[in-house]
């Protein structure tokens, strides 16, 4: 094995690992037309906002009063009352099939408590299943019922509001879902391209014998894993301007911070995750075992524990933890800062410093693993 | 012995080979048993959407006892927690662009004073967006808790609310006073409902990679010809690949479901019969999907990105992530054709509500339906490209 690294060698690694990839087309589809799909759909799909909640009234009061507060839930935009309901009993088979979200039921002497300036209870039954929308449900109609109290006349003097809550959102004003999953899904993206792509290169060698002969040249091991990292960091390349292009053309996902950085940052992660997956591929040495490690190593933590979806500081304190050795966690931060707050290297040092440590070791594992088998 | 025109004893010997096959290898029986188990307690932690301990700066320029006590009634409910205190008012942005605090809280001047006087003091909520979902929940809660503290300082709601507002429990306050219930799962967290989900997903994950490997890895050895050249027919060869992973997946049917009730205190309130007969729908449909795609995979690589290409938008459209009602229409339609979307909602009543198939009949009925129909095809599809 020669010892210094010959640019010649290192470019017909990255010639032969290109023409594979293009002679598999469904490799080639995967990486550019999935991204692409990937971005359309989640950015339509994922939606957090809670509109047209189906709902059922059992209003026993059947007043004026009564029927006002259930035109402030229809009209509110978030609430479709799909039932009118007349007794009790009709209330536990809705919520079993999941005809509707919510029940509210107005007892009888709802008009006359009010008229009282008393508290008038009125019941909301809720599938609490969902809870996320459920408690979403809840907010709503607490709003509401606050702003109908707020205007109905109590005793000829309406209930004032005596603290103005003046509330701005930064960085993404309308609170689009969209906004916030563009970002992140170029890490996901990445992590998942990466290692499924990559993880099968060396166990496919490995399953057809060519790896004897890959070691019988003389090839050496860093020419190797670089020579195979190549064709994939261009591809990544691509992905990350297309990721971009398609989130600001179909989402108006706005980019306020520097493309460079997001390059460099883009290309870091993409090292790490392609030496990560070169290192399952290597110690797995079988396809099928490949490709489940992948999944489980890098997939799954990529899309539920770096943020992507899940908010980590909502999870319990081992998870997030945990969530500090998954790399996508960085990238997500990163992309966040510099697509939605416009932010620079004077803040997101810690995540470049972060995506660095992760790319060394992952190319380091990968050429360690290697080592072994190759000598 | 035959029966439906196969015959067992070479069933039987097909099934045994596929057996060994899988379990030669000591990993793949830890990544096939013991993966699911790991994913679910991972995940089942991660995936929550609850939001707890959102970190808050507070700015707090009253310096009063009532600014103190509205930041106590944030932290209060543990919603909030309050991560650092601001000097001056560059602080906030600060903290907000590090993402040091998502929320940003404000307190005027004169805050008290306003409020003594019965006028309208104002508190300034700045809330970082980039996630939205937490952005709206936090807002929400924010907005609630100091609207309430408003009114129970206020001394023109307490005249407003006289004597007759006492000893009901609730706000106290005059008005509509709304009580919630949340059935099925009365402290509404997110884990109790998600878990079923992730279930639903390593199933369809665990079915789908059995089958498809278990096909392409044959062909691309050049085995799948030896066993075309043998006297099994294709139904055999079909059903005896295929039957070693239904046991697969109902043992990990049988493991998830255990921790998923031991260990995160899923309630399971409706029957195992029910649960049984569903997944068995289910997991025949993930077979047939395994099989059309290695009918059209010749190497593992190429098997392993279709399932991919399926897998993902399959997940995403079953709801388990985000309600198929809250999707645009069109999206709503299209996740009809999805075997996940059906799983997921049977299994969540199955888990949560105790639903039997009573109630269920449809759900079974379109995954029974859809997954007959795949094999079908797959059965169809597979004999030609083999023979």
């Amino acid at each position: 094995m020669t010892a210094r690294l010959s640019a010649g060698r290192l470019w017909a690694m990255a010639r032969k690992e290109w023409l594979h990839i293009r002679r598999d087309s469904r490799s080639l589809a995967m990486a550019f037309a999935v991204p692409a799909a990937m971005v359309v759909l989640f950015g339509y799909v994922i939606t957090f906002d809670v509109r047209d909640i189906r709902m059922a009234v059992l209003d026993q009061s059947n007043t004026t009063q009564s029927r006002d507060l259930v035109d402030a839930f229809r009209s509110s935009g978030y609430f479709r009352v799909a039932r009118q309901l007349t007794s009790d009993d009709q209330i536990s088979p809705l919520l079993v099939r999941g005809t509707v979200r919510l029940v509210l039921v107005i007892p009888p002497d709802f008009a006359r408590h009010l008229a009282a300036a008393e508290p008038a209870p009125v019941q909301a039954l809720l599938d609490g299943g969902d809870a996320n929308t459920a408690s979403i449900a809840i907010n709503y109609a607490q709003a509401i019922v606050t702003s109908y109290s707020a205007t109905a006349v109590l005793k000829g003097v309406p209930l004032p509001v005596p603290i103005a809550v003046d509330s701005r959102v930064w960085y993404n004003e309308d609170l689009k879902s969209s906004s916030m999953i563009v970002p992140g899904l170029m890490a996901a993206i990445m992590m998942i391209l990466s290692a499924l792509l990559t993880s099968l290169t060396i166990a496919r060698e490995w399953e057809r014998g060519t790896m004897e002969q890959l070691a019988a040249t003389p090839v050496h091991r860093l020419e190797v894993i670089l020579g195979k990292l190549l064709p994939y960091l261009g591809i990544g390349a691509v992905d990350i301007v297309l990721v971009a292009v398609v989130g600001g053309v179909v989402f108006a996902v706005p980019f306020r911070g520097s493309p460079a950085l997001l390059m460099v940052t883009g290309m870091l992660f993409l090292v790490g995750a392609q030496g990560l997956g070169m290192f399952i591929s290597a110690s797995a040495k079988s396809q099928f075992l490949a490709t489940q490690l992948a999944m489980i190593v890098t997939f799954l933590p990529a899309m539920l524990l770096s943020g992507l979806m899940f908010d980590i500081s909502s999870m319990p304190k081992v998870l997030q933890v945990i969530s500090l050795v998954v790399p996508a966690r960085y990238f997500i931060a990163a992309t966040r800062g510099i697509f939605l707050k416009g932010v620079g290297l004077e803040v997101l040092w810690g995540q470049a410093l972060g995506m660095l440590v992760f790319a060394l070791a992952g190319l380091g594992l990968a050429v360690h693993a290697f080592r072994k088998e190759i000598v | 012995v035959t029966v439906l025109g196969l015959d067992l004893g070479r069933l039987v010997q097909l099934v045994r080979k596929e057996a060994r096959q899988t379990f030669r290898d000591p990993r793949a029986l830890r990544v096939i048993f013991m993966a699911p188990i790991l994913q679910l307690v991972i995940f089942g932690y991660a995936v929550t959407t609850d939001v707890k301990d959102a970190a808050m700066i507070v700015y707090d320029r009253d310096h009063t006892t009532e600014s103190r006590e509205l930041v106590q009634a944030l932290t209060a409910g543990g919603y909030f927690r309050v991560a650092s205190l601001a000097a001056k008012a560059e602080d906030l942005a600060d903290a907000l662009d590090h993402g040091r605090a998502i929320v940003a809280l404000e307190i005027p001047r004169g805050f008290q004073g306003h409020l003594a006087a019965g006028g309208r003091a104002s508190v300034q909520l700045l809330i970082d967006g980039t996630t939205s979902n937490t952005a709206t929940v936090a807002q929400a809660y924010a907005s609630q808790i100091i609207l309430r503290f408003g009114q129970q300082h206020s001394p023109l709601v307490a005249q407003t609310a006289g004597t007759g507002a006492q000893g009901h429990g609730g706000t106290g306050l005059p008005g509509v006073d709304l009580r919630v219930r949340a059935w099925y799962n009365p402290n509404l967290e997110s884990r109790v409902y998600n878990v079923p989900g992730v279930v639903c997903n390593l199933m369809m994950l665990m079915a789908l990679l059995l089958t498809t490997l278990a096909v392409v890895r044959e062909r691309e050895l050049g085995t799948l010809e030896q066993l075309m050249v043998s006297p099994l027919t294709p139904g055999e060869l079909i059903v005896g690949k295929t039957l070693p992973v239904v046991g697969i997946a109902l043992v990990d049917l049988a493991l998830i479901t255990t921790v998923a009730t031991l260990w995160f205190a899923i309630p399971l309130r409706g029957t195992l019969a029910t649960l049984g007969l569903t997944s068995l729908a289910y997991i025949v449909c993930g077979l047939g999907i395994g099989l059309l795609i290695s009918t059209v995979s010749s190497t593992t690589q190429e098997a392993f990105m279709t399932m991919f290409m399926f897998f993902l938008p399959a997940m995403i459209f079953s709801g388990f992530f985000f309600p198929v009602e809250n999707m645009p229409v069109f999206f709503q339609y299209l996740t009809l054709l999805d075997p996940v979307r059906y799983y997921v909602e049977a299994v969540r009543a199955i888990f949560l509500k105790g639903a039997g198939l009573a109630v269920l009949w449809p759900d079974v009925l379109v995954l029974t339906l859809m997954g007959g129909g795949i094999l079908w095809f797959a059965a169809r599809r597979f004999h030609k490209t083999t023979a």
